[in-house]
């Protein structure tokens, strides 16, 4: 394993230099007051830029990657992430433009936001999206909030959120924020909105109804005509989790369905990049009826040019400073550019044919949780190894060895045992035909030699790890011994010693 | 373009494993849309260069302008090394380390990541990242209502516009009352929150600089605070902590901070990184994910996710937040941008900040017709009142290839023909020499 970088650190070592100070210096002590100065400098590493760059280079290997190894997470829409849209983010006409630059100077910026919002409202068969919001949960609670102040706006801003048990954990930490009690209902025997639980739970407190579609368990929602008639009949919102998107875009509008308010993850469905854990962006669509309620600025085009509205007599307000994740939005902009309207459809049709060849060709090896076609992903469980004692974390632990990066286990929580496979359309078939074989193999394994997988990986940087002692007894940051605790600050460039 | 690797022939064999006679059998049960897309065809990857060449090259950044914008987006200079490790795969392209055995790369950076915003700001814990500075502060004022149970928080009328919206759009449905600290000469009225630090409010919040780039009294605060039994909230930037004392130091509950002054490009507003630290008191409150130190089977030393049992994931409506994915990649990036610049080297950066915003506002307030509403101490950014309005300033110093500072007339009315000015490391003698003229001019 690799050293923390503290403890690297030699005093007085540098990675970086600084211009000599060209305007008069001055003593701090002149002209802040004694209690702002900081006494004792923060026990930072010294190191060379060589050091910093060896170091995070080595501990970058160590990391699985989409660049490096097929990850089939389910839900997670683990794509390639296509290095073009690295490119143009990384252009100084876009990376080194100030959020609050007069709207003249940022011409090409805007265009970008109000193309992107068409292209997304096209998609979706929404009326208008924000970009603001900066991940998916983000997206949640700013769709919320949006229904919230419609339902306010008529009079009523009602009580209860409802959501089926198969969904994102997420679905209801958002509706709490948004004050909304949370109202679950089951799911039925293939993991859709059990029609009869929804139409009991509907009444006129219901403000929502959150669904994920297709479901958590990667399948159509086959009554959702039906269950948007429901909920608008007791004048509630229908909000689409457009976490799954990546099975729909080009074939099925949302907008067509009935949903009212959706949000996307444009790191899942347009490729922007995960980053170990963003950043993202959780755009938001809504129907006409919604938009007054969207937060500002909004970006509109006039004959002067583009520019940003700041204020809207019913908007929910902003939901973070600035615009938003802008240079996340300029790749995801650039991706559904190169694709255009054949290849977002193609996108989808290739990721719904590669997760049916998984499901097909997986199912004598482990059990597949409802048996018809899904979407773009598909779940299996552990139930043939169970009488081996094995478990879903042994097969995923196990998969490690093999250079997979496992699917989501345990999830959806409504299906025991559970692994979500989600192969994406990025993936080619000699890819997907190694990874069969490899499930086959440690299928074998688990009757053969259970023990074997009950205590895998073997050849990862680090094995199961000690999660339990991890939580009783919190190490969550490096400490400075004492001989550094009491290094007193030294003279900055230029200027007095003011120790 | 698409990067789908299929080949027709492979498409057709896979549809053949399956046993579907085409892709529409797969999907006959979809409610298909009845008319395609009305989106433009797609481009080569040629062409979408050039259509990203011609966007970029309708804005306009350095070197063609000079800027003096702040107001929580800065300029700072960001060594070469940061966005060739950030660029890497295996940081940029992998999901959220649930797997530690294969994440330890991005769960030991996350581990220096909270070790490192702890020495800045002298606090005992921090997460490992949130979206950005406003949602930050919104999620600590969130926490305070929660644990107190009470219903007020006190916000200084100088918090940063847009983190009071951010605020207000987060506590608007849950009752809370927002009072609002005046200034006094640019600093907040200790005097106020003293009278109004009653046993209903949960939280005293304050940003260090202010939205004036106003140094505030913060060490009067938590004393206050403290006998009242609210929460002190201080919501500050980084890169001061070069030189300025840390919230820990002066008693923070909660320190939150939008987290871009550390070598983050000012990228358009985004991807920032919101940072939250606390005291070890509030460990099991915090919203976000935690990286810990712990050992795997053989005695290894090795980093996973703990204290789970907040999230949304695991306590799904009694999370102590909905915050999932937030901005790992950019807490990476300030780590290597605080690795690079060490200990010395951010006090550096900060002592400069100070010395040439000083020179600037020196200079520019010696200009007739431009004034300095307050006398307050500052670090990187000042307010000015101009005889001509700012956004008149603004139009005719672009012409000269200059942005200048921040009109606020919008939020302070009050304050006549103010803009709010920031000057950094990234600016030289001969920038600032060559403001003052410019200005001169135009007024």
């Amino acid at each position: 394993m690799e050293a923390l970088i503290f403890e690297k650190s030699q005093p007085g070592r540098k990675g970086y230099q600084l211009p000599a100070l060209d305007v008069p210096s001055i003593d701090p002590a002149t002209v802040l007051p004694k209690a702002s100065i900081r006494t004792r400098l923060a026990e930072l590493p010294e190191v060379s830029e060589l050091d910093v760059v060896r170091h995070y280079t080595r501990l970058s290997q160590l990391n699985f990657s989409i660049d490096t190894n097929f990850y089939p997470l389910g839900s997670c829409t683990m794509k390639y992430n296509p290095k073009v849209n690295e490119q143009i983010a990384n252009f100084t006409g876009f990376k080194l433009l100030h959020p609050l630059q007069p709207a003249s100077t940022v011409q090409g910026f805007l265009q970008v936001y109000y193309e992107l919002e068409r292209l997304l409202s096209e998609m979706c068969g929404m009326a208008e999206f924000t970009l603001q919001p900066s991940a998916g949960a983000h997206g949640e609670l700013t769709g919320l909030l949006i229904a919230r102040a419609y339902h306010k706006y008529k009079g009523n801003p009602r009580k209860t959120v409802i959501l089926p048990d198969s969904a994102h954990g997420t679905n209801p930490a958002s509706a709490m924020i948004a004050g909304y009690n949370v109202v679950t209902i089951k799911s039925d025997a293939r993991g859709g909105v059990d029609l009869a639980s929804l139409k009991a739970a509907l009444n006129q407190d219901t403000a929502v109804f959150m669904l994920t579609n297709p479901s958590t368990l990667g399948l159509f929602e086959k009554h959702v005509k039906e269950i948007a008639k429901m909920v608008h009949e007791v004048g509630a919102l229908l909000y689409l989790d457009g976490a799954n998107m990546n099975a729909l875009v080009g074939l099925v509008r949302p907008g067509d369905l009935g949903f009212d308010i959706m949000h996307l993850n444009l790191h899942k469905t347009f490729s922007t990049p995960h980053g170990g854990g963003g950043p993202a962006a959780g755009p938001v669509g809504v129907t006409q009826a919604l938009t007054p309620f969207l937060p500002v600025p909004r970006v509109r085009k006039t004959e002067q040019g583009y520019s940003l509205e700041e204020t809207s007599p019913l908007s929910i307000g902003k939901m973070r400073a600035f615009n938003g994740n802008s240079l996340i939005l300029l790749r995801a902009y650039t991706y559904i550019r190169c694709l255009g309207r054949e290849g977002v459809r193609k996108n989808t049709e290739i990721a719904i044919l590669n997760a049916n060849y998984l499901r097909v060709k997986l199912q004598d090896a482990f059990q597949v949780a409802i048996d018809e076609p899904c979407m773009h992903e598909c779940i299996f469980t552990a139930a043939k190894q169970k009488p081996y004692g094995v478990k879903t974390l042994d097969i995923a632990k196990r998969m490690l060895d093999y250079g997979y990066h496992p699917p989501t286990i345990y999830f959806p929580l409504i299906v025991d045992e559970a692994m979500m496979i989600e192969p994406t359309e990025t993936e080619s078939k000699q890819t997907l035909d190694q990874f069969i074989e490899t499930m086959h193999v440690i299928a074998k394994e688990a009757a053969a030699d259970p023990e074997k997988l009950k205590h895998a990986p073997y050849t990862t940087p680090v094995r199961r790890l000690d999660e339990v002692k991890a939580a009783r007894e919190p190490n969550l940051r490096w400490k400075p011994t004492g001989r550094q605790a009491a290094s007193p600050p030294s003279a900055p460039v230029g200027g007095p010693h003011t120790a | 373009m698409d990067f789908t690797p299929h080949t027709e022939s492979e498409r057709k064999e896979m549809l053949a494993a399956i046993g579907v006679a085409d892709f529409k059998e797969l999907i006959k049960d979809l409610p298909l849309s009845e008319k395609d897309l009305n989106i433009p065809s797609g481009l080569s990857e040629g062409e979408v260069v050039r259509l990203g060449l011609e966007l970029g090259s309708k804005n306009q950044a350095a070197p063609r302008l000079m800027s003096f914008l702040g107001a929580g987006a800065y300029d700072h200079f960001s060594p070469a090394a940061i966005s060739a490790l950030m660029s890497r795969g295996e940081f940029l392209t992998s999901y959220t380390p649930y797997q530690p055995e294969v994440s330890q790369g991005t769960l030991q950076t996350l581990y220096e990541f909270q070790s490192m915003i702890c020495e800045l700001m002298g606090m005992d814990v921090t997460n490992a990242g949130m979206y950005e500075g406003a949602s930050a502060l919104a999620e600590a004022v969130l926490l305070a209502l929660r644990e107190t149970g009470r219903k007020k928080v006190l916000i200084p009328q100088s918090l940063h516009p847009d983190y009071k919206a951010v605020l207000s759009t987060y506590t608007l449905e849950s009752g809370t009352q927002l009072i609002e600290i005046p200034h006094k000469n640019g600093q907040m009225d200790v005097a106020f929150v003293a009278r109004n630090l009653t046993a209903e409010v949960a939280a005293v919040v304050v940003q260090n600089p202010n939205f004036f780039g106003i140094v505030e009294p913060t060490e009067q605060i938590a004393p206050l605070a403290q006998a009242a039994g609210a929460l002190f909230i201080a919501s500050v930037n980084p890169i001061s902590l070069g030189l300025l004392t840390p919230p820990g130091d002066y008693g923070a509950d909660i320190a939150v901070a939008e987290g871009q002054s550390l070598g983050i490009a000012p990228g358009f507003g985004g991807p920032f990184l919101g940072l939250f630290a606390c005291r070890t008191k509030w460990l099991r409150k915090m919203p976000g994910r935690l990286v810990g130190q712990t050992v795997d089977v053989d005695g290894k030393r090795a980093f996973v996710l703990t204290l789970q049992a907040r999230e949304q994931h695991i306590r799904r409506e009694k999370a102590t937040s909905n915050v999932c994915t937030t901005t790992a990649l950019i807490g990476s990036c300030a780590t290597f941008y605080m690795s690079l610049l060490g200990k010395q080297g951010l006090r550096d950066v900060a002592y400069q900040n100070l010395a040439k915003a000083r020179y600037a506002f020196d200079q520019l307030t010696q200009i007739p017709g431009v004034r300095a509403p307050f006398n307050a101490p500052i670090f990187n950014e000042f307010v000015l009142q101009t005889k001509t309005s700012p956004d008149v300033l603004q139009k005719n110093l672009l012409k000269r290839g200059i942005v200048a500072g921040l009109p606020i007339k919008k939020w302070y009315p009050e304050l006549e023909n103010a803009s709010l000015w920031c000057v950094t490391e990234t600016k030289t003698k001969a920038d600032i020499d060559l403001l003052v003229k410019n200005l001169k001019e135009v007024l």
